[in-house]
């Protein structure tokens, strides 16, 4: 059981990695803009905490310093972040019958990139809960840390250095590449990338990816069920 | 901002972004979805992470616009290339650091 635990958890660690690694220069400049912004360290890291969604920080940061209404802020933050109603919900199958206490708190560390990590583990198998609890952990650690340097030395260190800016980019393509499981997949990503750009010209803030991702999987699924249809019926 | 309007804002800007997190968790694990909508379900991984990535290739911000030929989307080639080559996440996220900080110094 112990050993099994400690797998567990160096498992979880090694996967978040590039998480980390992704969110480190992300979380330096969150420091920077809301110190420049009029907040102190201690109000950058409980934002983070509290709130863990890099997006939606960005902003309210911006809005604080423009100094708009709370009403304003929140209901931001509420928009930018629906997208999470997506992923919890595709993540929900893989913690059948699993207690609400642990569900409560893995529902806390997830994000885009947690997410996206922990859905190609489940889907490779040998992947466990525990595990993917300390890569939520671990990722949400990393971002509060980083985001309270940010503020202390965030200056000094240089924009876009040895191209981490593109870490979160890269892995992202990567994972979409373990989700295509065949062509229905392929081609509802297709899909999503083509909605997705054309609803960020059109629609304000990120709507675009709740709208692309709906749209995208409803338009895969109807293929997949079309296409049966045909198999069964030719 | 005074400290305590701060303190406000932020739980509840936790409030609105912890509840979507964890509804449908809690929600839905418990039960047997009808196999219609897990069938939707499983096809959204590969939606909302193209849907996520897709505007950083293609499109710019600032008045935002479509754009071919950005840094982000060069680099996202061998970057491809390499994901359905090796399925090696670690090494395709370096070949995508490398190749757009490369790409970055001379453009």
């Amino acid at each position: 059981m112990k050993a099994g635990l400690g797998k567990d958890i160096r498992d979880g660690l090694v996967a978040a990695w590039p998480v980390c690694l992704g969110y480190l220069p992300i979380g330096l400049s969150l420091g920077v803009l809301a110190q420049k912004g009029g907040l102190a360290p201690w109000q950058i890291g409980l934002m983070s905490l509290m709130v863990f969604a890099g997006g939606s920080q960005f902003i309210a940061v911006a809005m604080i310093d423009g100094g708009a209404s709370l009403a304003a802020i929140v209901s931001t933050t509420f928009m930018i972040n629906l997208r999470h109603l997506l992923m919890s919900s595709a993540l929900a199958v893989h913690f059948p019958g699993v207690s609400r206490r642990f569900l409560a708190l893995f529902a806390y560390g997830v994000t885009d990139e947690s997410f996206a990590v922990n859905m190609a583990r489940f889907n490779q198998g040998g992947w466990n809960r525990r595990s993917a609890l300390v890569l939520n952990q671990v990722t949400n650690a990393t971002w509060f840390l980083s985001s309270v340097a940010g503020a202390y030395v965030g200056e000094f260190i240089p924009a876009g250095s040895l191209g981490i800016d593109y870490a979160l980019t890269g892995m992202f393509i990567c994972l979409l590449v373990f989700q295509l499981r065949g062509a229905i997949f392929v081609a509802t990503a297709l899909i999503a990338a083509f909605c997705s750009v054309l609803a960020y010209l059109w629609l304000p803030g990120n709507a675009y990816v709740i709208v692309a991702s709906c749209l995208a999987a409803t338009i895969g699924f109807a293929l997949k069920r079309a296409l049966r249809h045909r198999k069964l019926f030719a | 901002m005074t400290t305590r309007d701060f303190i406000v804002l932020t739980v509840c800007m936790g409030a609105v972004t912890y509840l979507p997190r964890m509804l449908p968790l809690v929600a839905l694990s418990r039960r047997r979805l009808p196999s219609w909508f897990s069938e939707w379900l499983e096809l959204i991984p590969a939606a909302i992470l193209s849907a996520l990535l897709a505007p950083t290739l293609f499109a710019c911000a600032g008045p935002r616009s479509f754009c071919l030929g950005k840094a982000e989307l060069l680099a996202a080639i061998p970057t491809l290339l390499c994901a359905l080559r090796t399925r090696s996440l670690a090494g395709t996220v370096m070949v995508g650091m490398v190749c757009y900080w490369g790409l970055k110094q001379v453009m």
